[in-house]
Parts: structure tokens; C-alpha cells; sequence
């Protein structure tokens, strides 16, 4: 039944509007960057010590990463439930994921302080395993690595090297094992960083259970990311929608989306902190909006009618994307506070050069993704001639 | 081929990091830890402090940092809070018509702001790469700013705002009280106890601090007693002990007790700071946290020992996974073969 439809790469010229747009918001973050790395953080961000972290770490890094878990999420359904099928949605997938992570750490480099002295996050002697900021960085800079391994055999097959694919093969499992172990890993590690910070969250987000809240909430979002990337290729080139796969998946996604919104309330309810949610706050209203976005897909694609409709999986699939960036952005940034009550007048909205970097960052991420689908093997090969 | 087994055997595999995630593992909870007996700490009394900040400029000077501006003229040092370049501050609470010292209704107390040397502290915890370190003995907070990353995690983690990061310049450091450590070993003792003309803040073991802050709060409000100044010898010191700090012993003077609210703050917070303070005024009111008996960075890492303890979980779930993908991953090759049964 797995007649696996063979990738190949899409064609077509690599100068257009898209690739023009993002080259433009490349150049203008690069620019950014340059002032940044002169004259220290304070000359481009808004950071300060009530918000030292800002979008470059919450945006570009805890949900860039969170965004680029589709290639882990479909792996997982293909080669761990052995859902063999979904298999023409890996390579896209795993090619997005590949990019957001590699730019996310990247990305972390422009936030860090004293950048120059990043490795000795890896280095025994300076590394602190109590840390969880240690764990992430570990997983990701692991899982990056691993990635390009399980995506390097589409650079083996365009170049012909047939003989280090198959011995590549071979091995690949091991790789594929671990390339869901790791996210698993770093996914619910991203949320464990709001633990130490304690009471200086809301209540609604500080939860010893968070590592599985970022856990469970990443594979939906994979999911949702992966609707959404399926459903922008095969308009932007005029392909056929792969609905037999998205059609499925989306009730897979729909079902981990239930057990998240269960184990989400179920917390809420077991540690007495919904009263939180009906307080007359900017944090409540922030975790409703973060709660519909998490319940929509439900209204939007809850019925197998529903999810005949592309632009009904298209839509669920960015209400989930919406929902995973309030999670986060609620926890690290809205539902953050310093003073722990006591109003110390920080605040934190970020400036035009944060936000040109953050758009930069996902402009190259687009820019790759079309140069290499364009050029490399990595989209289903198209049966009938458009 | 996709069996129900198989699917079955996945969710197996894939389910188990998060089954175990939730379970409670009594063996790999971190306690909250607990002052070394050795500690040394600052005792601040914000009814002795009569805010002349002689040890915001003495704690200036030591550290070399920068005056800060923020009047107009530009003619003293003017900080509104701790900084990259202020590592203490003498801020204020006011109230009303502030007639009253010490008094919450239409009265002023002042608050010193400086590094609490917690006994668990959020911020060590966090650094990735120990740049923030707590001496095994003295209990003292350091940093190095040689092993930092400028990640800025410790200063998100610190409830009471300590670390500070230097945005303003593009090799900017974490900037925090150490309690002159780097006096130490001359003999001199925390700058700022120092200077203090009032013994609002005294320097000494933390034990010997607690001991005679619990001393005071059991005077009667408006009684004299005799409060020491600079810093506290320790209980039952001897004279090798004694020689070890510069500066004169016996400088305690006549004065009267204040209006103590029956509460150390410090004492019990986050599992115990090395600075402890007392106040006539509620502690949230002058500007400090509320915060439970049990430090986050011992819930943080219970979390991540119970995951990640030995490796054991990761590898466990590592080898199921990498037996479930071996059989469901058939390379190209082969599964063109088998496509035709």
C-alpha cells in the first residue's frame, strides 16, 4: 500500500516577488544585526531588566522552535506509529523543521550578551546540568545535527551518490529514533525554563506539569504547521492539495489537540489557579484569547465534512499556530512580572529593529525553503502536468 | 504494512517520556537547600537607616562602577534602582503626608536593595554555564563574568531583581552585589556595612545576624539597647577569629528599639537568604516579594532530574524508539522490492 510517490524537486525560476521580499527583510535585518553587535543590545532592543528577554529569545527561539517541530511530528506518525502513507509529508516538513531550528540557533547568538563565549554552554567545566537552559541548548544544537543527517539524503539522491545513500539507509532508523527522542526532550524543556522563575509568573502559566503542556502543545502545532506549509506550497505552486494525507492528520492533530486542552484544564482546575483567569486582568484576557485559539480548530474542522474543506484545514491549522504563540508569549512576556505585584514600572514592547530582526529571521527561512524545493527533491513529484 | 499492533507498539514507545514525566520520583526530588553554617550575610534595620546612602557610594567605589544620571544636572549619582552599574540601593516607601518614620499611614521607611545571597539561589540554578556560583563556605552569590554567556536567564529568574545585565554597551556584563568578596581576604568586610553610621546594615555570619535580629525583636519598641555597628563578631569569637577583619570591634552605641513588625524577613524566604531584614513597615509594601518556604530552583530541578537523572529515562526511551523505527523504516531499495508481494 506504501507506493511512496518519489520527491522531486518543483523548478521554475528562483528570482520572483517572494524571493525579492525576503532577500529585502534579509538585508534589513542584517543591517539591524550590525548595530547590535557594535554598540551592545540596549542600542536596538527594548530589553531591560524587568523584560530581559524579548521576542529574539521568545518569538525567534521558544516559538520559531516550537514552529519548526512538523518534520518531528510527522516522522514520529511515519516511522514510530508506522503510519507509512503520510510518508510524501516528511521531506517538506522535515525541511522546514531543519531551517527553524538551524536559524533559532543561530538567532540565539544575537540575543547572548557575551556571544563569543557560547560554547562553553557545551564545554564540561562550564556547563551546569541543573540548568534546563544547559538541557535545551544541548538537545537542540544534538537535534540539529541529527536533522541534517535525516535530511541529507535528498542532497545524496540530486547529486547522484547513490552508494553513500544506501549505506546512509541503513543506519537511518537510528537517526529517526533520535530525532523524536531529542525534540521530545527540548520541546517540554522550553517550558521547564519558566519554573525557576517562580512566582514571578502568573499562576496560569507556572505549573510544575509545563514541561508536558510545551510537549503535547509542539506536536499539535507540527500538525498545524504542516496543514498550513502543505496548503501555502500548493497554492504558491499551483500544486495539487495532498487532502488524502492532510485529511487524516488533521483528526490526528485534533486528537492530541483534546488531550493538551485536558491535561491544560485539568491542571488549571487541580491547582485552584482558574481563579486567575476570571480576574479583571491583561493576563486573563490574554489566556482566554490563547484558549479559543486552542478550542477553534474544534468549531473549524471538527467533523469529517468539515475536513473535506482546505481552507477549513488551513484555518485550523493557523488557529493551533496562533494558540502555541500565546502559550508561550503568555508565559515568558504577559503573564511575567518582575515585581511580583509590586509595580516597578518596567515594560516591554518590542522595538522596530527587534521586530525587523524576527522578520528577517523567518524571511530567510521562507528564502531557503523556496531556493531548495525549487532546486532539490523534496516535494512529491507532481502526476499530472499543471 | 500498518497493523493496529504496530500502532499500538508506537504509542508504547512514544508515550513513555510522557507517562514518566508525570510520575513522581521520590528519589530524584531536590530539597530546597539550606544556609551553610558558615554563611556570612548582611543584616539591614530600616528603623535604624536614616537613608543617607553612604553605602550606595561606598559600594560604588569599591566596584568601580559608574556614577548614573537621572536629574537633569548631572552633578550626583542618582539611581532609580539597581543596575548593571548600582549593585545597592537605599529606595523608599512613602505614604501620605510622610510625617512619620517608620510608620505605614502617612509615614516613610526606607528599604536597602542589594543581593539577598539566598541559600537556593534561582540564579545559579539557572546558569547554563556556572558563571553564577555560590562558595560552598562563605554562601556568597559570585559571578564570573569570564564563564558568562550573557543569556540573561538569571536575571529573569531572580525574584528579587538582583542580577542586572549592562545593555548599554556591546560587551555588556551581569552586574550584582558580591558582598566585596573581592575585600575579603584583606580584611575588610562588605563596604557598605562599612560606612553605615547607624549599623542599619551589619555585616557578619548569618547565624550571629539572625540571632541578634531575633535579639531586637523581642526588646520592647522604645526600649534602648545597644546596637552594634559594622560588623557582627561572631558568637563566642576568639582573637585569632577577630584578627582575621580589618576595622574596630566594639562601635555600638545607645539607641532605641523600633516598631518591628514580628517577622525576619529572610529567615524562612525561598528556604533562607544570608540577608536578612527588619522593617516597622510590611515587607510587599517596602518592596519585597512574597515568597513560599520551598526555593523554585529546587522544583526546577526536581523536574530535571526526575527526566534526566543519569540519562537513565532518555536512553530507556531512546531504545524503544530505535526498535520501533528499525522495523518501520524500510530503506528505498528494499521497499521497491516489496512493494510487489
Amino acid at each position: 500500500m506504501s507506493a511512496h510517490h518519489p520527491a522531486a524537486p518543483v523548478g521554475g525560476k528562483l528570482f520572483n516577488t517572494a524571493t525579492l521580499v525576503c532577500g529585502v527583510l534579509v538585508a534589513a535585518m542584517i543591517a539591524v544585526l550590525f548595530v547590535r553587535f557594535i554598540f551592545g543590545l540596549g542600542a536596538v532592543t527594548n530589553l531591560n531588566d524587568g523584560y530581559p528577554w524579548g521576542i529574539w529569545v521568545v518569538v525567534d527561539v521558544v516559538i520559531g522552535s516550537a514552529f519548526a517541530c512538523g518534520g518531528f511530528a510527522v516522522a514520529m506518525l511515519v516511522y514510530i506509529f508506522n503510519r507509512g502513507h503520510y510518508h510524501p509529508l516528511v521531506r517538506p516538513a522535515l525541511l522546514a523543521s531543519l531551517f527553524g531550528y538551524t536559524l533559532a540557533g543561530v538567532g540565539v547568538l544575537f540575543d547572548l550578551g557575551r556571544w563569543w563565549n557560547f560554547w562553553h554552554i557545551l564545554w564540561p567545566g562550564y556547563a551546569n546540568p541543573n540548568s534546563v537552559m544547559f538541557e535545551v541548548a544541548v538537545c537542540i544544537s544534538a537535534y540539529i545535527i541529527v536533522m541534517w543527517i535525516e535530511f541529507s539524503p535528498v542532497f545524496l539522491e540530486q547529486w547522484g551518490l547513490k552508494v553513500q545513500k544506501q549505506k546512509l539507509e541503513k543506519v537511518l532508523f537510528f537517526f529517526i529514533a533520535l530525532g523524536t527522542l531529542l525534540p521530545m526532550m527540548h520541546q517540554s524543556s522550553l517550558g521547564t525554563l519558566l519554573v525557576v522563575m517562580g512566582p514571578q509568573v502568573n499562576p496560569l502559566w507556572q505549573t510544575p506539569i509545563v514541561p508536558l503542556l510545551y510537549l503535547l502543545s509542539a506536536i499539535t502545532i507540527g500538525y498545524g504547521i504542516v496543514l498550513f506549509e502543505s496548503c501555502v506550497a500548493a497554492s504558491a505552486y499551483r500544486r495539487e492539495i495532498e487532502m488524502h494525507l492532510l485529511q487524516p492528520m488533521s483528526r490526528i492533530m485534533l486528537g492530541v489537540l483534546a488531550v493538551y486542552l485536558a491535561v491544560r484544564v485539568g491542571d488549571l482546575l487541580v491547582r485552584g489557579a482558574l481563579d486567575h483567569a476570571f480576574a479583571p486582568s491583561l493576563e486573563a484576557f490574554f489566556f482566554w484569547l490563547e484558549m479559543g485559539c486552542f478550542v477553534a480548530p474544534f468549531a473549524i474542522a471538527g467533523t469529517p465534512g468539515a475536513r473535506r474543506n482546505p481552507a477549513r484545514l488551513f484555518l485550523a491549522g493557523v488557529a493551533i499556530m496562533m494558540g502555541g504563540i500565546l502559550l508561550r508569549i503568555n508565559g515568558f512576556l504577559i503573564g511575567y512580572d518582575t515585581g511580583l505585584g509590586v509595580d516597578h514600572g518596567w515594560n516591554y514592547f518590542p522595538s522596530i529593529a527587534e521586530i525587523l530582526v524576527t522578520l528577517g529571521m523567518f524571511a530567510l527561512e521562507v528564502l531557503a525553503y523556496i531556493i531548495i524545493t525549487r532546486r532539490f527533491p523534496v516535494l512529491p513529484r507532481e502526476e499530472v502536468a499543471h | 504494512m500498518t497493523t493496529r499492533r504496530d500502532f499500538l507498539r508506537g504509542c508504547l514507545a512514544g508515550g513513555t517520556a510522557v507517562a514518566t514525566a508525570v510520575l513522581p520520583e521520590a528519589a530524584c526530588a531536590r530539597d530546597t537547600l539550606q544556609r551553610p553554617p558558615e554563611g556570612l550575610g548582611l543584616l539591614y534595620d530600616a528603623t535604624l537607616c536614616v537613608g543617607c546612602q553612604a553605602c550606595v557610594a561606598a559600594c560604588k567605589q569599591t566596584n568601580e562602577n559608574p556614577a548614573e544620571f537621572t536629574a537633569v544636572d548631572k552633578l550626583w549619582d542618582t539611581p532609580l534602582d539597581t543596575s548593571g552599574h548600582t549593585f545597592n540601593l537605599i529606595k523608599m516607601y512613602r505614604h501620605g503626608t510622610m510625617e512619620t518614620k517608620d510608620s505605614e499611614l502617612n509615614g516613610f521607611s526606607f528599604m536597602k536593595t542589594s543581593c539577598m545571597h539566598c541559600a537556593d539561589p534561582s540564579c545559579v540554578s539557572a546558569c547554563p554555564v556556572s558563571a553564577m556560583i555560590k562558595d560552598p563556605v562563605t554562601g556568597v552569590v559570585g559571578y564570573d563574568a569570564d564563564a558568562c554567556i550573557g543569556c540573561r536567564y538569571c536575571v529573569a529568574a531572580c525574584p528579587f531583581g538582583i542580577p542586572k545585565y549592562q545593555y548599554d554597551s556591546p560587551t555588556g556584563k551581569i552586574g550584582k552585589c558580591e558582598l566585596c568578596r573581592h575585600r575579603h581576604q584583606d580584611g575588610h568586610y562588605s563596604a557598605c556595612a562599612e560606612v553605615c553610621p547607624t549599623g542599619a546594615t551589619l555585616f557578619g555570619r548569618t547565624e550571629d545576624l539572625l540571632a541578634e535580629a531575633k535579639r531586637r525583636l523581642a526588646l520592647k519598641p522604645g526600649e534602648w539597647t545597644t546596637i552594634p555597628r559594622g560588623r557582627l563578631p561572631k558568637q563566642g569569637e576568639n582573637a585569632e577569629e577577630a584578627a582575621k577583619w580589618k576595622g574596630l570591634v566594639d562601635q555600638g552605641y545607645q539607641a532605641q528599639v523600633g516598631n518591628y513588625l514580628q517577622h525576619v524577613y529572610g529567615e524562612t524566604e525561598y528556604g533562607g537568604t544570608q540577608v536578612l531584614k527588619l522593617s516597622a513597615v510590611n515587607f510587599q509594601k517596602a518592596g519585597q516579594p512574597d515568597l513560599p518556604p520551598k526555593s523554585s530552583a529546587a522544583t526546577s530541578e526536581t523536574i530535571q532530574h526526575t527526566l534526566y537523572g543519569g540519562l537513565i529515562m532518555p536512553i530507556a526511551v531512546l531504545a524503544g524508539l530505535t526498535w520501533v523505527a528499525r522495523r518501520n523504516v524500510v530503506p528505498e531499495a528494499e521497499e521497491k522490492k516489496g512493494d510487489q508481494p
